[in-house]
């Protein structure tokens, strides 16, 4: 068992998905239960599926001054950036601890792949076209070294890629670094963009949904991709004393299998037990879970099974797939930052698209928003290979 | 600055002119030895795995596997770091060619092959492991960033990591972007405290630093260095760890650097 850990200020936090720009776009959506995903209208021959698209991605250019890492996922991190403040919040933390003093650790699963998806449609005599010919783009590490360009960072920079969990254990990383006082504080995220080879990839292992994703519903047929930028700054609590904290993290594998979850969800359990122990919490003391919830057959059985032995009743638990699709890398930091809007709003998300549940989910799950007292709220993401983070957040106690 | 003190208990490394760490030992002292099989023989894969899994895949999960047998630790407990700057080039070079062409015939299994931690997968299923597995990168600063990593792993819940970090030679329109020529597979059990197994003490201290490090005199190959990411970063630090320095200095990001000293194990 790991030790309880010193819970961590989550200072700010921001969140850019098809629901919209920055925390209060978001925070109307869950409430008035509005999704935001549309048919799919993503590349020259879209897969007839749906998607949760970012708007305006493509009428926001990066300044000229990083031109170099011009491509949709890092618009996209560079747009998120901008939504809540959070960009000042960042150069404030920066200022007052020093650059080389705050981390940077983001998630992400493609990064800009879809560049060098562009660069291969237009190839120029079998090499890459010469406006595409940038070595930072064509490797997994972009999107970390654009945004430690751009914010002028000089501390650790990281990036964690284990699919869909990669901007959970981010907070795992970056608390780690705190705690050795290798930094003071850190930035953590992640950003996925859609593109290619994700679309016909989980196409490929018949995943992708023909219809609106249904998370838990009995008639689900699969997930719904997404696209989504999101950020969180993370000090120690003296110097953010009233806000939401970071209680634990948990992560643990599957050794099961690559692309599906182990049948009892053993690696996911671990995860949950682990981020409970280093929070110093019982799972009856959790108000609202954020699922992972992919509306993929086999991950919602055993998600829903696993949230059944483990919570009371009176624990609330949903997925919110069914409003910004499954953004894959980003999926991690976008539904911390929905546990974080429950906490701070005392509103449970309802679990949109579950219209018939499947019988296996029990009463935990809010199948409507609710509005309630949230003190903890967890978050669970799962990704490919079996790699399986939980993160627990609570209220400030001061 | 902080001071980071880990101990080594198992290395691994593969490249297609290295076997394992015995020798890349004989090549520092002048002896080159024989090449090793043409393809990473990954001996903890099962047998239908092994014909299956990506040549990144077999790099990381060989020289895990030496790592982890010099430790004679068991791997089912062993949390683990598996860093690459690129990711598998081939498998990238086949999705983005396919992707151009006919996408509706992308192969299920190169795509869930594709993700970057299919290393760390493979890994954990084949060992039994349920302990956290990591997938990192960070261009040409991985294996420092990626050591960093799992030593702030290892110190902060006071266990064994595993670190591995590799990268395998880029096919068609990546390969002169990334420059990655050839295979280089590395790997370090990494622990909080001295135990009879430790080879060596490593003090990690994060420094600044602007700009690459110039190499130094060595006795192996320009090209060894200069065609893959992750061996001009980890050379030098085998290299300590083989006993011919005392010290190295890696990029661990952008702008800042982890000054590495070996110190005997008391």
């Amino acid at each position: 068992m790991p030790r309880p850990m010193i819970p961590l200020a989550v200072s700010a936090y921001t969140v850019t998905s098809a629901l919209g720009r920055g925390l209060a776009d978001h925070r109307q959506a869950l409430e008035a239960a509005r999704g935001g995903l549309r048919p799919n209208d993503f590349g020259d021959a879209p897969l007839a599926c749906w998607i949760g698209r970012v708007d305006g991605v493509e009428d926001a250019p990066l300044p000229d001054a990083l031109a170099e890492w011009e491509c949709r996922n890092n618009r996209l991190a560079w747009l998120g950036l901008q939504q809540d403040g959070f960009l000042g919040r960042a150069q404030a933390a920066i200022a007052r601890y020093g650059a080389a003093r705050v981390a940077l650790v983001l998630g992400t699963s493609t990064a800009s792949i879809g560049a060098t998806e562009e660069g291969y449609r237009r190839l120029d005599d079998g090499r890459m076209p010469a406006g595409l010919a940038r070595p930072g783009l064509h490797m997994p590490h972009s999107l970390t070294a654009f945004v430690a360009e751009a914010l002028g960072l000089q501390g650790p920079a990281l990036t964690v890629s284990t699919a869909c969990s990669s901007s959970a254990k981010v907070f795992a990383s970056a608390e780690r670094l705190i705690r050795l006082g290798v930094a003071d504080a850190a930035l953590v995220g992640g950003v996925d963009t859609l593109c290619g080879s994700v679309l016909f990839g989980f196409n490929s292992l018949e995943l992708v949904s023909p219809e609106r994703c249904r998370p838990f519903d009995r008639a689900r047929r699969g997930l719904s991709l997404g696209e989504a930028a999101g950020f969180a700054l993370l000090e120690r609590t003296g110097a953010a004393p009233a806000s939401p904290r970071l209680l634990g993290y948990g992560e643990a594998s599957d050794a099961h299998h690559m692309s599906t979850p182990h049948p009892e969800g053993l690696g996911a359990e671990l995860a949950l037990r682990d981020a409970l122990a280093r929070a110093s919490l019982d799972a009856a003391q959790v108000d609202y879970i954020n699922l992972h919830g992919t509306a993929s057959q086999k991950n919602d059985e055993v998600e829903a099974a696993l949230i059944g032995r483990i919570f009371p009743a009176g624990t609330r638990a949903s997925s919110t797939k069914g409003y910004t699709g499954h953004t894959l890398g980003a999926a991690g930091i976008v539904e911390a930052a929905f546990a974080l809007l429950a906490l701070e709003h005392g509103f449970v998300p309802g679990n949109l698209g579950g219209d018939e549940p499947d019988p296996a989910c029990g009463p935990q799950f809010a199948w409507s928003g609710e509005r309630r007292d949230v003190r903890i709220a967890l978050s669970n993401s799962f990704g490919f290979g079996g790699n399986n983070a939980c993160l627990a957040f609570g209220k400030a106690t001061a | 600055m902080s001071e980071l003190r880990i101990y080594v208990e198992g290395i691994g490394v593969w490249s297609p002119q290295l076997a394992d760490f015995a020798a890349l030992r004989s090549w520092l002292q002048g002896t080159p030895s024989p090449a090793p099989a043409a393809r990473p023989p990954a001996a903890t894969l099962p047998a239908n795995e092994r014909r299956r899994a990506p040549e990144s895949v077999l790099l990381a999960i060989e020289v895990a596997g030496q790592a982890v047998a010099m430790s004679g630790r068991d791997a089912a407990t062993l949390a683990c770091v598996f860093g690459s700057a690129f990711g598998d080039l081939s498998i990238t070079d086949y999705m983005c060619q396919t992707l151009a062409q006919t996408p509706a015939e992308l192969s299920p299994t190169r795509f869930h092959n594709s993700v970057h931690n299919a290393p760390a997968g493979y890994w954990t299923i084949a060992t039994g492991c349920h302990a956290p597995s990591s997938a990192v990168c960070a261009w040409h600063d991985t294996v420092g960033a990626g050591l960093l990593e799992a030593a702030a792993m290892a110190l902060a819940d006071e266990r064994p990591v595993l670190f591995v970090c590799g990268d395998v030679a880029a096919a068609g329109p990546l390969a002169p972007i990334t420059g990655s020529a050839q295979a280089f597979g590395c790997a370090f059990v990494v622990t909080p405290e001295v135990s009879p197994r430790s080879i060596a003490a490593l003090s990690l201290r994060t420094v600044p630093q602007h700009g690459g490090m110039p190499r130094g005199r060595s006795a192996l190959p320009a090209a060894w260095y200069e065609g893959n990411a992750t061996a001009n970063a980890a050379l030098p630090l085998l290299a300590v760890l083989a006993g011919h320095n005392r010290h190295c200095q890696m990029a661990a990001a952008g702008k800042l650097g982890l000054e590495i000293v070996m110190e005997n194990v008391a």
